[in-house]
């Protein structure tokens, strides 16, 4: 064997073996999920269990409130992501070709934000929602989502913005179209990429939380996935298969809108991370 | 005044509904954080919170658990995040060369990221139970002694950090490879016709190359390790063994939320945040990139 075949090989065994490590975690809950019911608790390292079955899917769809988390987890992220993007699609717009005062503390601002520990806000921001009434009401998590997903949002719809030629909406308003007219007909059909990433951000925020809905929502009609599917597995009789199930139901949406917008988000992400 | 509204109107205008949220949301929050903070507000004081001044404050400073808990911060920080910067810079590195079914294994090693993070520490959790966990299943089969994940102190800090470097390398993975991409091919070829092996392309060409994208990402990995509440909090299961399984910002959520000591925990997060700022202007400024501050 050749040096050179050797490296290739070396590489591409490492390569192969770090995959297989990170894959393994997903491969045991899709193990797990299929567990039959009188096996839940086994010392077998077996990927496919002895007897497999769909039981488990069958008792999160059925036996378990799961379609109503889903249900709660659609109206809030759905909400989000469409507040998330309109709102984000103009400010953003505003500070990528506008000069005014406020500018520059507003996209600083913005980044301080990310600095806050969770608590900073959500202490004060529950308090303020006990005493107006909004505790254990959507409105509350929808607004706190929303405002968590949006310094990023702004930040990646500034940087596409600016990337989109300034002489095109110019060309438009020459032509007669009011600056609204050359935002709305001509810069954000261009825009879709970044309104996509935008979106796709926006529903996963509020998708996959757990931390802040823990403390605005405590009503058991009201619960959202996370919520609900930490229940099923933060009980002291954990009933791993039911989880499994319902982590791999609530896992593949958002795995497949990842992985179809995968290379997307890359570029959308160096476009607008970093430039001032 | 009227002018510099007509002159403005415009970029206020399309502003205004983010800032309202903001405003609502983040700003108005923010100063009732301080106002919580200098005051007694529990849950007997809720509608009666008097000023108490720096109290809380000199409180947190003498608290006997804080050097602890500030410790463990610190670990999970650095251990996460040079994980994080190791294993997606060497992966990256690896992914850019010649590799048969390159797209496959960019799409499985992106996984963990496209996870939801609950589901991750929810499922390594199950993955470190002593007797039926995954981990311990294993370590058994290779004929070692099982490790007690949630019953010790120091292994029950090891668990979330083992969950977390897995969900998170992606992102420096994805980051570095488009940082490698913009690499001219031809500075290695001349690097490989002077004579210069591996190490020295690694460190005299790559990593230089690679900094200005390194250092923004290791920045926001920072802040975002640091401020997870996430995994640590579902792995180790709200703290345990017994509390002794936080960092500051799981602490700080425990005392708020289970112990209701709301003006405690509103000084407390003033102190992590001013805390995080420091080292992040800190950390720009040693490493002179502006560029990441926009």
């Amino acid at each position: 064997m050749t040096k050179r075949a050797l490296k290739s090989a070396l590489r591409h065994g490492a390569l192969a073996l770090f995959t297989l490590a990170t894959i393994y975690p997903i491969v045991q809950v899709v193990s797990i999920s299929l567990r039959p019911g009188d096996r839940l608790y086994t010392t077998s390292l077996a990927l496919i269990p002895e007897g497999a079955s769909l039981d488990a899917y069958h008792a999160i769809l059925f036996d378990k409130p799961f379609l109503l988390w889903m249900r709660n987890s659609l109206i809030v992220s759905v909400s989000v992501t469409i507040i998330g993007v309109a709102l984000a699609a103009t400010a953003g717009y505003a500070f990528a070709r506008f000069r005014f005062p406020g500018r520059g503390a507003g996209m600083l601002a913005f980044l301080v934000t990310q600095m806050f520990p969770a608590t900073m806000l959500l202490l004060p921001l529950f308090l303020l929602l006990r005493k107006i009434g909004l505790v254990d009401a959507m409105p509350g998590l929808i607004i706190a989502y929303v405002a968590t997903a949006l310094p990023f949002c702004v930040w990646t719809m500034k940087g596409y913005y600016e990337s989109i030629p300034v002489e095109l909406e110019e060309a438009a308003m020459v032509d007669g179209t009011t600056r609204v007219g050359a935002f709305t007909r001509v810069t954000l059909p261009l825009s879709a990429p970044a309104l996509m990433i935008t979106a796709l951000f926006s529903f996963m925020t509020a998708w996959s939380e757990f931390m802040v809905a823990r403390v605005i929502i405590q009503k058991l009609g009201l619960y959202t996935l996370p919520l609900g599917l930490e229940s099923l597995a933060g009980t002291f009789q954990t009933e791993w298969a039911n989880y499994s199930a319902g982590a791999i139901l609530v896992c593949i949406p958002v795995v497949a809108l990842f992985l179809a917008l995968n290379r997307y988000l890359v570029s959308g992400l160096t476009l607008g991370g970093v430039k001032g | 005044m009227g002018s510099f509204l007509r002159r403005y109107a415009q970029p206020y205008l399309f502003i205004a509904p983010a800032a309202v949220v903001m405003l609502l949301v983040v700003l108005y929050p923010f100063i009732y954080n301080f106002i919580i903070a200098f005051s007694n507000m529990s849950l007997y004081h809720l509608r009666n919170p008097e000023f108490v001044g720096l109290q809380h404050f000199r409180t947190i400073f003498t608290e006997p658990e804080i050097v602890s808990v500030f410790a463990k911060t610190v670990i999970w920080t650095v251990v996460n995040v040079a994980a994080h910067l190791f294993l997606g810079v060497g992966l990256a590195i690896l992914l850019n060369q010649e590799v048969k079914g390159r797209g496959i294994f960019r799409a499985l090693l992106i996984l963990p990221w496209a996870m939801p993070q609950y589901i991750t520490a929810l499922t390594w959790r199950g993955m470190f139970n002593y007797q039926y966990g995954a981990v311990n299943l294993m370590l058994r089969a290779l004929h070692l002694p099982a490790v007690p994940w949630q019953a010790n102190e120091y292994w029950a800090l090891a668990a979330p950090i083992i969950a977390n470097i897995w969900l998170g390398f992606p992102f420096m993975m994805i980051i570095a490879l488009g940082g490698l991409q913009s690499i001219p091919k031809e500075l290695y070829e001349a690097a490989e016709i002077d004579g210069a092996g591996w190490w020295f392309r690694l460190r005299k060409i790559t990593l230089p190359l690679l900094k200005p994208v390194l250092v923004p990402a290791t920045v926001l990995g920072t802040i975002w390790t640091f401020n997870n509440l996430n995994v640590i909090w579902l792995v180790s299961h709200y703290g345990e063994p017994a509390d002794k399984t936080h960092i500051l910002v799981t602490y700080v959520y425990k005392a708020a939320f289970h112990y209701y000591r709301y003006g405690y925990a509103a000084a407390f997060s003033v102190v992590i945040f001013i805390l995080l700022l420091s080292f992040v202007v800190y950390f720009l400024k040693a490493t002179g990139e502006k560029g990441a501050a926009g």
